[in-house]
């Protein structure tokens, strides 16, 4: 698959960076304000289709890039049910209790294990995204050989 | 009221989509704008007179919120919705792939 | 106990990805470990079922208690009916997948399959389990999506074709059933079951409600394949791998689709006249035309598929009675004998339909095509499968003394009882219409004269798929001892007294 031309090649080693941040901003704040593990990690998964697509694919070895993902999403949903199931064994012994230390209200690091749930999720929607998306690319590149 | 009659105006839209179709892609997105108008009348149930959006702010208090719960609904119906037009897309790459055509009268080999 | 139940559904979650993860570094990691994760959920589900008493075990995922008598968490409800379906699918589940064993070496990306198939399992546990509307749609969701994707597992040209049609009819279900759900909670402010039946029994207006319950039926019914929704079932079942098609057709309808009619509609609706008369004449329709056009197929697994249909059928038909007999409330035991005929048929059926579809499988595997006119005479060279084919074939025809026959009987001798005369003629004759197919499915696959010289060299299937297909024969003839008084208050009256008692259950949650 060909890139696209050089404005869109610049524009996107400018802004490719920032869209990856935002997506961190939202799922960090997932307890304070819109958004969570889902809308960050989509957002995330932009940042790098938004790149796969302007720079184009003859420089990636596209089946090492989708065993990194499809790696990354596994270990992800294994860390959140994992998380999950501790709440068996700490806290009060029921299945996805708040075990960790609640803060107060507002502050970032507070409202005890949410913000951990936020993270993986976020990674493992980002990480399924691309695997998606690299999936069809593979299947478009071998079919037009 | 005018909302969710437009909402169901929307769900008909994609029915026909759906029924009239005859390439694959087409009648997948129908299904997902068939989706999607689920999805407004979900939030739109929750609607309170003169509420906010549901941020709880510290300092201020005895605010109306609109319903969250529904909110919630969504945004977990939202990411089915992109599992089932992806498997949708994928069935559908792999058979343009064997029939050469993405339109369905050609696509009829089961019969009875 | 309490802290075996999220694991019913976290076990095959784990075991899915882990399975994708490792299935890359370890070769053969996944025939060893999928076996063992179901076979550890069956023994999980057998030992609920021996414990569970008649009570009704219910528990609140992180602890979220109720608060001035609203229940807000999300709650996960084991009765005597979840427990029975339970025992259903992991069995099944478990049985086809050691089937799935060596069937599986045809086709290629064996770690996917596995995969998929224990996310079906984890699905189909968590709609059996869950408490509450919303939870119920994800699993139903998850456990739809994965076998959207095992229909389409040998990538020809009619499976994915056949997959796509179930795909876009499938879609649809689920969004009438999200838009039901939406309704209720727009009306009802709550979304636990035994809420909604609290807020329910209140009193309420009609025709909003009969809209709400018509969704309902459409949605639910499109997963359960009852006629007029029909369109996909034979299509899908008929191109899937053939494990596949025994779990599709023996548990994914019957755990997604009829499980979830029954228990919205005894246990969260008040029971009304007219949705009843729905039901049964649903049923009918679906058993008679389900018989009918399973007379002209030429395909085994569409043949088995249509069969399928009628045998639903008659599920629904019987329970449609007991609800007509639980409104007139003067026959309560009329009533309970109808449900109870309902819910044993529906255990036999998994099994007998479970059974022939790993026979067609078998036959499919040796013959390499499905077509009745092409096969024959092979019932000496591939003994186990004739021979358990034959008991599967006499028991779905109801023919003593196998379960079937003990089923319908029961079925039948409720309608009678209750005067429903024209259903009990309708459920005769489309027994014999049913005979009448199975013995046409018998002779062109096993006792016809052979037609290639070709056929000497077919030898009996491997192992794993014959030990299956036996252990399902042998159930097939074990659970006709459930007609028995003493062992039927064991192991189908807490199933039965959930159902027959409607507040019963809304009543045990909310008292807690």
């Amino acid at each position: 698959m060909e890139g696209m031309s050089t404005i869109v090649k610049k524009v996107t080693q400018l802004i490719a960076g920032l869209i990856f941040m935002y997506g961190i901003y939202i799922i960090l704040h997932g307890h304070l304000t819109p958004g969570g593990g889902f809308a960050g990690g989509a957002i995330i998964a932009g940042a790098f289709i938004l790149q796969i697509l302007a720079f184009g694919t003859s420089s990636l070895n596209l089946k090492k890039e989708v065993a990194g993902t499809s790696n990354t999403e596994s270990i992800a949903i294994l860390m959140v049910v994992l998380l999950a199931i501790m709440a068996l064994f700490l806290g009060a012994g029921v299945f996805f209790t708040n075990y960790l230390p609640k803060g107060t209200a507002g502050e970032l690091v507070s409202a005890g294990v949410i913000p951990l749930y936020n993270i993986f999720i976020g990674i493992e929607v980002a990480g399924a995204i691309l695997t998606i998306f690299l999936a069809l690319v593979i299947f478009k590149e071998e079919s037009s050989k | 009221m005018i909302v969710y009659i437009l909402c169901f105006v929307l769900f008909l839209v994609g029915l026909y989509g759906v029924i009239t179709r005859r390439n694959l892609i087409k009648i997948a997105i129908s299904l997902s704008i068939m989706e999607f108008s689920i999805f407004l009348i979900l939030v739109l149930i929750g609607y309170v007179d003169n509420g906010v959006a549901p941020i709880v702010d510290p300092n201020m208090t005895g605010q109306v919120y609109v319903d969250p719960l529904p909110q919630a609904m969504v945004l977990t119906a939202i990411v089915i919705g992109l599992a089932t037009t992806a498997m949708l897309m994928a069935i559908a790459i792999r058979l343009y792939r064997k029939y050469n055509t993405f339109d369905i009268r050609e696509i009829k080999n089961l019969r009875g | 106990m309490d802290a075996l139940i999220p694991l019913f559904v976290a076990i095959p979650l784990i075991s899915a990805f882990l399975i994708i993860l490792l299935g890359k570094l370890v070769k053969g990691f996944h025939k060893i470990m999928a076996p063992l994760i179901l076979l550890a959920l069956l023994i999980m589900s057998i030992y609920e079922f021996v414990n569970l008493d008649n009570t009704t075990v219910i528990y609140t995922l992180g602890g979220w208690s109720m608060e001035n008598g609203y229940p807000i968490g999300i709650y996960m409800v084991l009765d005597g009916f979840s427990v029975l379906m339970l025992c259903i699918i992991n069995l099944i589940g478990f049985i086809a997948l050691f089937y799935s064993l060596s069937y599986i070496s045809k086709y290629t990306a064996e770690s996917n399959y596995y995969s998929l198939f224990c996310l079906i399992i984890a699905g189909m546990n968590g709609v059996v389990l869950s408490g509450d509307l919303f939870n119920l749609f994800v699993f139903l969701e998850v456990s739809v999506i994965a076998s959207y994707a095992l229909v389409a597992f040998g990538v020809g040209k009619t499976e994915l074709e056949a997959s796509f049609k179930y795909q876009v009819l499938g879609g649809l279900a689920s969004m009438l059933i999200l838009l039901a759900i939406g309704l209720i909670y727009w009306k009802t402010k709550t979304l636990n079951i035994s809420d909604v039946r609290t807020v329910l029994g209140n009193g309420y207006s009609n025709p909003f409600y009969i809209f709400v319950q018509v969704l309902l039926i459409s949605g639910f019914g499109l997963k359960a394949a009852i006629i007029p929704f029909h369109a996909w079932l034979p299509d899908a079942h008929s191109s899937a791998p053939s494990p596949i098609s025994a779990m599709l057709s023996g548990v994914l309808i019957k755990a997604v689709g009829v499980y979830v009619l029954i228990r919205l509609f005894f246990n969260m609706f008040v029971l009304s006249q007219e949705i009843a008369v729905v039901f049964t004449s649903l049923g009918t329709i679906s058993m008679v035309i389900g018989a009918l056009l399973a007379i002209m197929q030429w395909d085994v697994k569409r043949l088995l598929a249509y069969s399928s249909i009628s045998q639903i059928g008659y599920v629904i038909m019987a329970l449609g009675m007991g609800m007509i007999l639980l409104v007139r409330g003067d026959n309560p035991g009329v009533a309970a004998l109808a449900i109870a005929g309902g819910v044993y048929h529906l255990v036999n059926h998994a099994v007998f339909k479970g059974l022939l579809f790993l026979n067609a499988g078998a036959l499919e595997y040796r013959f390499d095509t499905r077509d009745l006119k092409k096969m024959g005479g092979i019932s000496r060279l591939m003994p186990v499968t004739s021979s358990t084919s034959f008991m599967a074939s006499m028991s779905i025809s109801g023919i003593p003394p196998f379960n079937g026959f003990f089923s319908k009987l029961i079925i039948i001798i409720a309608a009678i009882n209750g005067k429903f005369y024209l259903l009990a003629v309708l459920a005769v004759v489309v027994s014999i219409i049913t005979l009448a197919y199975f013995l046409k499915f018998q002779r062109y696959a096993f006792f016809n004269k052979p037609l290639q010289k070709s056929v000497e060299k077919i030898r009996e299937v491997p192992f794993p798929m014959s030990f299956s297909m036996i252990v399902l024969a042998f159930l097939c003839l074990a659970l006709s001892l459930l007609a028995f008084p003493s062992i039927n208050d064991a192991v189908l009256m807490p199933a039965i007294q959930v159902l027959m008692q409607s507040d019963l259950y809304s009543i045990t949650i909310l008292g807690l």
